[in-house]
């Protein structure tokens, strides 16, 4: 019933506006004023070069515009109407010109792309290799009287070569150290086949043999001087030591 | 290891030990067995009287070189093992310093008691030192002379001492039925007094103690060379450990070729033409032998465990003891120069440091019998029969006791012990006994006793 009473109101409103149209034309119409010559129109445009930087570099930015009395550039704020701008911001930033002048409104944009740093190398800044060597190198512990690589100290000859391998600048002494027990002599010779051991086991877990030298202590540089297991459990390693 | 056949022999092993050693400690005439090692052990010993020299004038100096060549003498005498000094508490109170100041009748009757009596004087005059001794057969009235010796040397403490070694020498040669004395012999060691671990010597005595090398790292096992003029010994230099050469004529090191590896434990065959040593330059640490020079470089041995520590049969120089870790523990093996017929001396334990005595037959080592985690781990110095492997103990008192070494007269044993609390080096006779410390300052270690 509303939907009904609603048509035949609109209708009867058409048929109004026609009778009032035929009205009018049939009125005597004065000519128009000369309508004034038409504003010309604003053009804007804005580039940015090089359009690709890394975080803490900079670019310019450079735009143009004509027939404009308000530029302005969003984050950057208002502008000359041409103009030039070293920028360097940490993300990718789009930049949007809005140029305003008596012919219109024109906006342009570009957009510069801030790409991550390419390589971790120096990933933070302060650590050296050798800093990271020292952080990083487990020294791979022995049994008694043995220069064969036992079984929990696989996982430290496989860290150990990770990280040599991320890092292939770094060169390094594996020293062969006995406990105090036994003879100097024999400890030596004993040294020296654990340094081989822990060669051997990092040059199979890809590490370069040129990288590697190795040096015996025997008994003659002891970590921890107790007559006790757990001290001469020390005792008993390859040492790394950073090659400068 | 064959643990169970080792438990067995274990068993057996020190009945037997005990019984060999009261054999040849106790009866006298089991003992001549143990003649044949040269140490004239055994044998009833001569009592000998050692009255202190007098001086001879009035030289201020005459005070300080008697108290130094008496005591050196009496040390000597004492150490030779072949003569029963008799207390100077028994001497009369007139001591002779000249022949006919001597009275038989009180040196031949008790107290003292004395078959024989040396005597003498001393004196200094310009820049020298003279001494005259004497050696009397107090028994034997009608010519009681057996020696009369004049000495000289140069006026100091050092000349004394040296004059002292060689009368004393001279005695012991005749009345210990022939025996070479060892007073004039040097001892090689490594000390760490000065910092760091240095190639010294010392008189047989421990007197006259002073360095040799200045390496400034780690510096082991000095090795003489048989006719005294070098000492090789290895090092830690800037390529690994290097076996270096001393040369004392020029007291200076001298070339020695540079082999890479992990190089040890140098040995000089008796002719002096050879060294054998320890290297890892081909992988595996293997006795290497070398002529004198370091030229003619080649392996005797071959295998996995770590081989060390070779010294060659004295006498023969046609066979190397050396130890090897191939089986396990280090044992002590033997073979003959050429690298064939390996033998293992040792059936079980830690057995290292081997040494062959003069006259060819025994060697003696460092062996921990029983070895391991939770053993408290007493190294002691043996002594082995190489033909029936038979073996004695010589040191009992504990402490690690490590890196024997003959006497040129195979009658004494050096060595390195930790009974005092630190490692030290101690001396005794190849039975055991008269044993005493030669070194007091820092640590010392590895001796090694002069050919002669």
């Amino acid at each position: 019933m509303k939907r009904q009473s609603l048509k035949v109101f609109s209708t009867a409103l058409v048929f109004a506006a026609l009778l009032m149209v035929g009205a009018c034309k049939k009125k005597a119409v004065p000519p128009p004023p000369p309508p004034p010559p038409p504003p010309a129109s604003t053009t804007a445009s804005i580039s940015v070069s090089p359009d690709t930087i890394q975080p803490g570099q900079s670019s310019t930015l450079t735009w143009q515009t004509s027939n404009a009395t308000d530029v302005s550039i969003d984050g950057i704020g208002a502008v000359k109407p041409s103009g030039s701008q070293q920028v360097s911001p940490t993300d990718s930033t789009t930049y949007h010109l809005v140029a305003k002048g008596p012919g219109g409104t024109q906006d342009a944009t570009t957009r510069l792309t801030v790409t991550p740093a390419p390589a971790p190398p120096p990933p933070t800044s302060s650590l050296t290799d050798e800093d990271l060597f020292g952080q990083t190198i487990k020294d791979v512990y022995f049994d008694y009287d043995q220069s064969a690589v036992r079984g929990d100290q696989q996982a430290a000859i496989q860290a150990d070569a990770a990280f040599l391998n991320q890092h292939p600048g770094i060169n390094f002494t594996v020293e062969g150290h006995c406990d105090s027990r036994g003879s100097t002599e024999y400890n030596l010779a004993l040294g020296d086949q654990r340094a081989s051991a822990v060669k051997t086991a990092l040059v199979s877990a890809g590490v370069s043999a040129s990288r590697v030298k190795t040096i015996s202590y025997g008994k003659e540089k002891p970590f921890c001087m107790e007559e006790n297991e757990a001290c001469w459990q020390q005792n008993r390693r390859g040492h790394f030591v950073y090659q400068k | 290891m064959d643990d169970g056949s080792n438990r067995e022999r274990a068993k057996n092993l020190p009945l037997i030990c005990f019984v060999i050693f009261l054999a040849l400690c106790v009866t006298p005439a089991l003992a001549q067995d143990w003649v044949r090692t040269g140490s004239g052990l055994g044998v009833e010993k001569v009592r000998l009287a050692v009255p202190d020299f007098k001086p001879s004038n009035a030289d201020p100096q005459n005070t300080a070189l008697l108290k130094t060549f008496n005591d050196t003498f009496w040390g000597d005498l004492d150490n030779s093992g072949v003569l029963e000094l008799i207390s100077k508490s028994f001497y009369p109170l007139q001591t002779p310093g000249q022949p006919a100041e001597v009275t038989f009748g009180i040196w031949n009757s008790p107290p003292p008691n004395a078959a024989m009596l040396a005597f003498g004087n001393l004196g200094v005059a310009s820049g020298k030192v003279t001494v005259q001794g004497w050696l009397y057969d107090v028994k034997n009235t009608a010519s009681p002379q057996v020696l009369g010796k004049q000495y000289s040397d140069s006026a100091t403490d050092e000349g004394a001492r040296l004059i002292a070694h060689k009368f004393a020498d001279e005695i012991i040669f005749r009345l210990g039925g022939g025996i070479q004395g060892i007073a004039e012999s040097k001892i090689f060691f490594v000390s760490d007094r000065s910092g760091r671990k240095e190639i010294w010597m010392m008189d047989y005595d421990g007197s006259n103690q002073h360095q040799l090398t200045h390496q400034n790292t780690i510096s082991l096992s000095p090795r003489v060379s048989p006719d005294g003029s070098r000492v090789a010994f290895s090092s830690l230099t800037k390529s690994g450990w290097d076996i270096l050469m001393y040369s004392m004529d020029l007291n200076r090191l001298v070339s020695f070729p540079h082999f890479g590896g992990t190089n040890l434990s140098p040995a000089w065959s008796p002719d002096g033409a050879r060294l054998a040593f320890s290297s890892s330059r081909g992988g595996h640490s293997e006795i290497y032998l070398s002529d004198s020079s370091g030229s003619g470089l080649h392996a005797m041995t071959t295998g996995r465990g770590p081989d060390v520590s070779p010294v060659w049969n004295r006498k023969t120089g046609s066979q190397i003891a050396f130890v090897s870790g191939s089986t396990g523990l280090p044992q002590v093996y033997t073979m003959e120069a050429d690298g064939t017929n390996q033998q293992r001396m040792t059936d079980q334990g830690y057995a290292v440091s081997p040494n062959w005595s003069p006259n060819g037959q025994f060697l003696t080592l460092a062996w921990t019998r029983k070895y391991g985690p939770g053993e408290p781990g007493s190294s002691d110095i043996y002594l082995m029969d190489i033909a029936s492997k038979q073996w004695v103990q010589l040191t009992h008192d504990g402490g690690r006791n490590d890196f024997p070494s003959w006497s040129p007269d195979g009658r004494h044993v050096v060595f390195q012990s930790s009974r005092s609390g630190k490692e030290e080096i101690w001396e005794m006779l190849a039975d055991g006994t008269k044993l005493h410390q030669l070194t007091f300052t820092g640590r010392n270690s590895q001796p090694n006793w002069s050919w002669k």
